[in-house]
């Protein structure tokens, strides 16, 4: 039987990922993921904003007025971001200068008030950060596979710009792939069809895994 | 669940309380990290007028050496251009001028350029963009080598008629599928240079009055 915890972390992970089965927060999804090294960023500052956000509602779960709760949520949102924003902007000045007005927007991705609502406000602290864990993750496994097709596809390379993440030592993971790359996939278009390509990938796992375990299933019935 | 459930007065106060804190608590966060930002742009700003200088040399602290001027016409904006001074030995060895494409394919294009005491230029950057990825954004330094077809060239090589792009008959490399940026670019790049020239006894005064120039 898979405890509490597991299924907390799984459920945003995989069954409702925010931007594959919610499709929340896909607006900073769609603009930043043209290379993995955006997204992967992007990724990691809006997970810390959801773990952090999460944690803090579930500590104060019992004394915040219910009547102005989403306010105080958007309230303790906007400020982690405005935390975040500030320490990339001093410590990844780079990468801050990439991603720009997208860390700013992390505040609008609803898939953040949606955990503080649904999750924190009712849930102990380890718990709710547990699940702010698994959507902040399964927000960047999307982001970090969208930003890796599109930039292999737009550009034909991969990992450009590590170096603002990991420091310069790190720039040589940067790969050249042979050929020039289609431009549809670094154009807007390019991200809807890419994240479309995974919500089918998704939907067809689960449709294969739902088919083997209905025949597990007669199979078991039958031997009965 | 919620053990209390105020309203009215009661909940307005505590929202305010936790407006409160959490406008200390960024205040705290925007003071640790002020100088360090304030660090972090300064540095880029200077790397990036390093860049636009080539490989001339010059002794002074470029970034913080700056003037303005307000040049509609051949700087391609209304507001106040920046202009930095390279200086050599106490004089102007060389200009950086912020100059604006106002014509991109995807509105303004902004600019960095550089041009040495006599009238050459050293080297330009983009700076701001919103030009099409994959099209043009091969103007970008990082993306291409094109922006440095500029290096070394002034008013007189090439001659006027041929500071165009190929396609319009001149001498700068155009962009496959991308005429319209590079178009513009080279206009501003001239601009910039026109502007160098009726304004040199100014720009090259190393000792100016004031912190803005009246242009020409
Ligand atoms: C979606 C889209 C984006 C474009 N972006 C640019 C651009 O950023 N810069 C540019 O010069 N031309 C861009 N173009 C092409 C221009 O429309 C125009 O065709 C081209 O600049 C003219 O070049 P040519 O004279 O070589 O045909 C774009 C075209 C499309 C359809």
């Amino acid at each position: 039987m898979p405890s509490r915890l597991y299924n907390a972390a799984t459920e945003g992970l995989w069954r409702n990922n925010p931007a594959l089965v919610q499709l929340l927060g896909i607006c900073p999804l769609l603009a930043v993921t043209t290379t993995l090294v955006n997204g992967l960023a992007l990724g990691l500052a809006t997970t810390f904003v959801i773990v952090a956000t999460n944690g803090l509602v579930a500590l104060s779960r019992r004394w915040i007025a219910r009547a102005v709760r989403i306010l105080v949520f958007v309230l303790i949102i906007a400020s982690f971001v405005t935390i975040v924003d500030q320490l990339m902007n001093a410590f990844l000045h780079d990468l801050h200068e990439t991603l720009g007005l997208f860390i700013p927007l992390i505040v609008t991705n609803c898939a953040i008030l949606a955990q503080a609502e649904t999750v924190a406000s009712k849930q102990a602290i380890g718990v709710a950060m547990i699940s702010g864990l698994g959507v902040g993750m399964g927000f960047t496994a999307v982001l970090v596979m969208l930003g890796a097709l599109r930039e292999i596809v737009g550009y034909g390379t991969l990992f450009n710009g590590i170096e603002q993440l990991f420091g310069i030592s790190a720039s040589g993971l940067t790969i050249d792939l042979p050929g020039t790359g289609l431009l549809v996939a670094a154009l807007p278009p390019g991200a809807f069809f890419g994240l479309a390509a995974l919500v089918a990938l998704k939907n067809i796992v689960d449709a294969r895994r739902h088919d083997r375990s209905s025949v597990m299933e007669a199979a078991h019935d039958k031997a009965q | 669940m919620v053990a209390s459930e105020p309203r009215g007065w009661p909940a307005a106060i505590f929202a305010t309380a936790v407006a409160a804190v959490a406008a200390t608590l960024l205040s705290l966060s925007f003071e640790m990290n002020r100088a360090r930002i304030a660090e972090n742009r300064q540095a880029r700003l200077a790397a990036r007028l390093d860049d636009v200088l080539g490989d001339l040399e010059y002794d002074n602290d470029i970034a913080t050496a700056h003037r303005q001027v307000v040049a509609p016409e051949l700087l391609g904006s209304g507001d106040p251009a920046d202009i930095y001074v390279a200086k050599r030995d106490g004089t102007v060895a060389a200009v950086v001028l912020s100059a604006v494409a106002p014509n991109g394919y995807n509105g303004p294009i902004e600019l960095l350029v550089g041009i040495d005491n006599s009238g050459h230029i050293t080297g330009v950057r983009v700076t701001y963009h919103r030009e099409t990825p994959g099209l043009g954004d091969a103007i970008e330094a990082d993306r291409s080598d094109w922006i440095q077809g500029f290096d070394a060239a002034s008013l007189v090589q090439p001659s006027a008629d041929q500071w165009r792009v190929t396609k319009d008959g001149g001498q700068f490399d155009t962009i496959t599928g991308a005429t319209v940026t590079p178009r513009a670019v080279t206009e501003a790049v001239r601009k910039a240079l026109v502007f160098f020239r009726d304004n040199q006894v100014s720009l090259l005064d190393p000792e100016p009055n004031g912190t803005t120039l009246d242009a020409q």
